[in-house]
């Protein structure tokens, strides 16, 4: 061990004697330089929010365009190309920079709790993964000011993104953003996918995973292998515009195809990607205030594992309507069809999971069956687009509007708003108010089915999605405008969890911050068997699994007579959170230096090459630094006390 | 690339935890779930990524190649009219292209064959370097590890020859489909030895500092993973792009 710590301090002389690694640091310098998985997991979520809240007032304003019919191009609040660029960066921000981040802001603080873990696999690269993704998002919404968002739409397809329609730098913003925030995806899936399988405490084998975990390690999957594909669109499309390639450009016999294929095969295990994490979340958050073990454990792995091999064979029903011929459109229908499966196993085996349960109506629960049953709805509306002759009538209506926010919105966004109100004690160490809660969740509730209801009508109507203005005669005025009230009670609504935080932080403060205990909900995965915050350390001792649902058959024991009894309550078993003699990764410079380091290399793919040259110096610096930084140093780690 | 470990000192409820707590230090492989460790791990979704990368590029290769020939079978004035400046050179070769409507006539199969054979070769001068240090021999893994750098530096040079003598040909990478596709596939290919390269030589820097020994091997085991992985690649599009008609 000595050995150990002086050939680390022999190659700590390599470093170039700039950002060498900060011992112990405090406020702000502590936060850049964390490699510790909770604090990047709050700051995902974080900067998710902040992200919802940008993304939330383009819809808003989308909503505010279509509330009332206009006669004349005058009548509208937006021009036609204002209006692109506002649904095209919502779309673009709700995807890229709010679900799949929330998925990986849970990902990140709950993996290795939930497993049994001190850390990530690599705690550097998942602090690169963070700083890469806000690098890459900020320089997405710079785009309002330097130029013009982009307004090709969230799929951005060709050849309209050609420099031949679209010549601002909008669409260059788009994609160097997004390759930038990919980078990131693709860093944290390698990451993930090795803590999960790699770093298991004792006795978790893979069939004793919370279902939480399972479904993260699909998405993470799913992540791994659908990123390259949209980064080869994305790099075949930077080609074609900064350096005149000739991919999509028709007039050489380029293939506009090629972009919506490469994009849906990428496309379409994203949607599931993003679902998800939420039906991990509900997993754990169901049978909790079930009081009952999850129903069918083997069928919601299986089920997941299955959705995340089907989601590659069905990316063509995103093109019904493009010519691919008969055979491909039979093919894509019947895999649609199938995939339909798996998901209705999930549903089912929640449903199962609470009948006969002593169901605990609180918001997490709430929003948990909220979940299920808008997910429902939208799976619903998804299978009727494997009818390729009905979707031929409702491809680019506000009937696929619909469908989508029912599983994104209705889906996604309801799992992680019952995340947020499961996990927020062990995150925070206090609970966030329940009748706030309950506000929150009816408004939410109420809202969205306000808002994306009457859009299943409106596109059966013949309503366009993307259409900036309608007349009075085309009759779709009613029902735009239930929806934009609708929108109004939904955007109160989803902010109202910020609300919530605040008010309920202060009443917090203001008891003298009570210790909100190891175990609030009584519940059965192990990160309740550790203290409220999670201490910095995570676990004294590394767990031993003997069993699913480890935690809760710590507390409970069969009776003779078949039923189960409490032998301890969780707050008597819980580590006492003492970190002694625990070693933490070591804070570091480097993966934000790196981060930076895209700042100029994106900004100059953009405006004009040159800038890449510093970029591409701070970067090889950055690697440098990095590489040549020990990995770890055993002087430093916040766990020293 | 960069030698990113995370050795955890755990206190377990395992009676043997002492034990285990010091041979944590000298390899993970006891701390770990599947037996492998964290790194090795890591670079093998790495690689599945990658195959996922150029899947995409091999199909967007053969999709524009097809559309290209399409067009110039088509006499698609726009089209061939980029190959003018390979009519005004090799009027020959100009002459098969239209006539055979494919690309096979531009191609050097030798040469490329050739180049080819090298870089097949220093996966096995990679497989020596690992052995030697799994041996504990520094001095031949950095003769070996040399070589291969040396090899792989060969087949870009030559990648950069071919692509001089197109560009005197008059395949533009912005000319036509085909030039576009063939630079972009086989240029990411390049950038990819070229990375592989730069770790033989960081490798190679560490080793001759003797700070690359024996309980290190499997930094050079990954390297190694890489540069095979890369190899492999190579075949697949010297298969699809140069020999198969």
């Amino acid at each position: 061990m000595s050995n150990e710590a002086m050939a680390l301090e022999s190659e700590q002389s390599f470093s170039f004697g700039f950002l060498t690694r900060p011992k112990n640091p405090k406020g702000l310098l502590n936060w850049l330089t964390t490699v510790d998985h909770k604090k990047i997991g709050i700051m995902y979520g974080a900067s998710s929010l902040f992200f919802l809240i940008i993304g939330g007032i383009a819809a808003l304003l989308i909503r505010l365009q279509l509330a009332a019919p206009s006669e004349t191009p005058e009548d509208s609040l937006f021009s036609g190309d204002t209006y692109s660029r506002i649904f095209t960066m919502h779309g673009t921000i709700m995807v890229f920079l709010v679900v799949m981040p929330l998925g990986a802001a849970f990902a990140n603080y709950l993996i290795p709790l939930l497993i049994g873990a001190r850390d990530v696999a690599f705690p550097r690269i998942n602090a690169f993964s963070f700083w890469v993704f806000l690098v890459g998002g900020l320089m997405l919404n710079t785009s309002w000011f330097l130029g013009g968002a982009p307004n090709g739409g969230w799929f951005n397809y060709a050849p309209n993104t050609g420099v031949t329609f679209n010549p601002d730098v909008g669409i260059d913003f788009w994609n160097v953003s997004l390759l930038i925030v990919g980078i990131g995806s693709l860093t944290g899936a390698v990451n993930l996918i090795t803590t999960i399988l790699n770093m298991r405490a004792p006795g978790m084998s893979l069939l004793r995973m919370p279902v939480f975990i399972w479904m993260s390690l699909v998405t993470q999957f799913l992540l791994l292998f659908a990123i390259p594909v949209l980064t080869v669109a994305q790099i075949l499309l930077l080609m074609d515009r900064t350096f005149d390639a000739n991919f999509f450009n028709e007039i050489q016999g380029g293939d506009p195809l090629l972009w919506q294929h490469l994009f849906w095969i990428f496309g379409h295990p994203e949607v599931y990607l993003m679902i998800l994490p939420a039906f991990g979340i509900i997993s754990e958050t169901i049978p909790t205030f079930s009081r009952k073990p999850i129903f069918g454990y083997p069928f919601m792995v299986f089920s997941g594992i299955a959705i995340g091999f089907m989601g590659w064979g069905v990316w063509a029903h995103h093109m019904f309507v493009s010519g691919i011929g008969p055979l491909s459109v039979s093919a894509f229908s019947v895999a649609t069809m199938f995939i339909a499966v798996p998901t209705g196993v999930k549903i089912l085996n929640w449903i199962a999971t609470m009948w006969g349960g002593k169901i605990i109506l609180n918001t997490a629960m709430l929003f948990s069956i909220g979940l299920v049953t808008q997910f429902t709805v939208g799976g619903l509306s998804g299978v009727s687009h494997a009818f390729a002759s009905a979707d031929t009538q409702q491809t680019d209506t506000y009937y696929i509007v619909a469908h989508f926010h029912y599983v994104l919105f209705g889906g996604a966004l309801f799992g992680f708003m019952a995340g947020f109100y499961y996990w927020w004690p062990k995150i925070f160490g206090y609970k966030l108010s329940e009748k706030i809660g309950k506000w929150n969740f009816w408004m939410m509730v109420i809202g969205f089915n306000m808002t994306f209801g009457p859009m299943h009508i409106l596109g059966l109507q013949g309503m366009p999605r993307r259409m900036d203005a309608y007349s009075e005669a085309q009759g779709f005025t009613f029902w735009n405008q239930i929806a934009s009230v609708g929108s109004l009670i939904l955007g109160i609504g989803t902010i109202s969890i910020l609300f919530n935080a605040v008010k309920s932080h202060k009443r917090w403060v203001a008891q003298g911050r009570p210790d909100v205990g190891p175990d609030p909900w009584d519940a059965r995965t192990i990160e309740w068997s550790i203290q409220s915050p999670t201490p910095e350390h995570n676990f004294d001792k590394t767990p031993v699994i003997k069993s699913l649902d480890d935690f809760w058959h710590r507390k409970f024991v069969r009776t003779s007579s078949g039923g189960y009894e409490r032998i301890a309550q969780g707050v008597d078993i819980a580590q006492p959170g003492n970190g002694e003699g625990v070693h933490l990764p070591a804070p570091s410079f480097w993966p934000l230096m790196l981060s930076l380091s895209m700042v100029p290399i994106g900004y100059g793919l953009v405006f004009t090459l040159w800038l890449t040259i510093p970029g591409a110096f701070l970067l090889i610096v950055s690697l440098f630094g990095w590489a040549l930084e020990p990995a770890d140093d055993l002087d430093i780690g916040a766990g020293h006390e | 690339m960069s030698d990113e470990t995370v050795q955890l000192q755990t206190q377990t409820d395992e009676p043997d935890a002492e034990e285990h707590e010091h041979e944590e230090h000298g390899s993970e492989e006891h701390a770990s779930s599947l037996g492998l460790s964290n790194m090795k791990l890591a670079m093998w979704l790495f690689l599945g990524s990658e195959c996922l990368l150029f899947g995409a590029l091999i199909s967007t290769y053969l999709l524009s190649k097809e559309n290209f020939l399409r067009e110039v079978q088509a006499g698609n004035p726009e089209v061939v009219s980029t190959l003018d400046k390979l009519n005004e050179v090799d009027p020959e070769k100009y002459a098969e292209v239209i006539e055979t409507n494919s690309v096979f006539p531009i191609f050097d199969i030798p040469f490329t064959s050739a180049s080819s054979f090298i870089l097949l070769m220093s996966s096995l001068t990679m497989v020596l370097a690992h052995k030697a240090i799994s041996e504990a021999d520094y001095k031949n893994s950095r003769i070996w590890l040399a070589a291969t750098a040396l090899l792989g530096s060969t087949f870009l040079a030559g990648q950069v020859y071919e692509f001089t003598v197109f560009f005197r040909e008059g395949i533009y990478f912005d000319g036509n489909l085909f030039g576009s596709a063939f630079y972009t596939l086989t240029g990411f290919h390049g950038v990819h030895v070229s990375g592989g390269i730069l770790m033989l030589l960081a490798l190679l820097i560490l080793s001759s500092r003797g700070k690359l020994k024996q309980d290190r091997a499997e930094t050079v085991e990954l390297v190694g993973l890489y540069w095979h992985f890369v190899d492999i690649v190579w075949v697949l599009i010297f298969t699809i792009v140069y020999l198969i008609p």
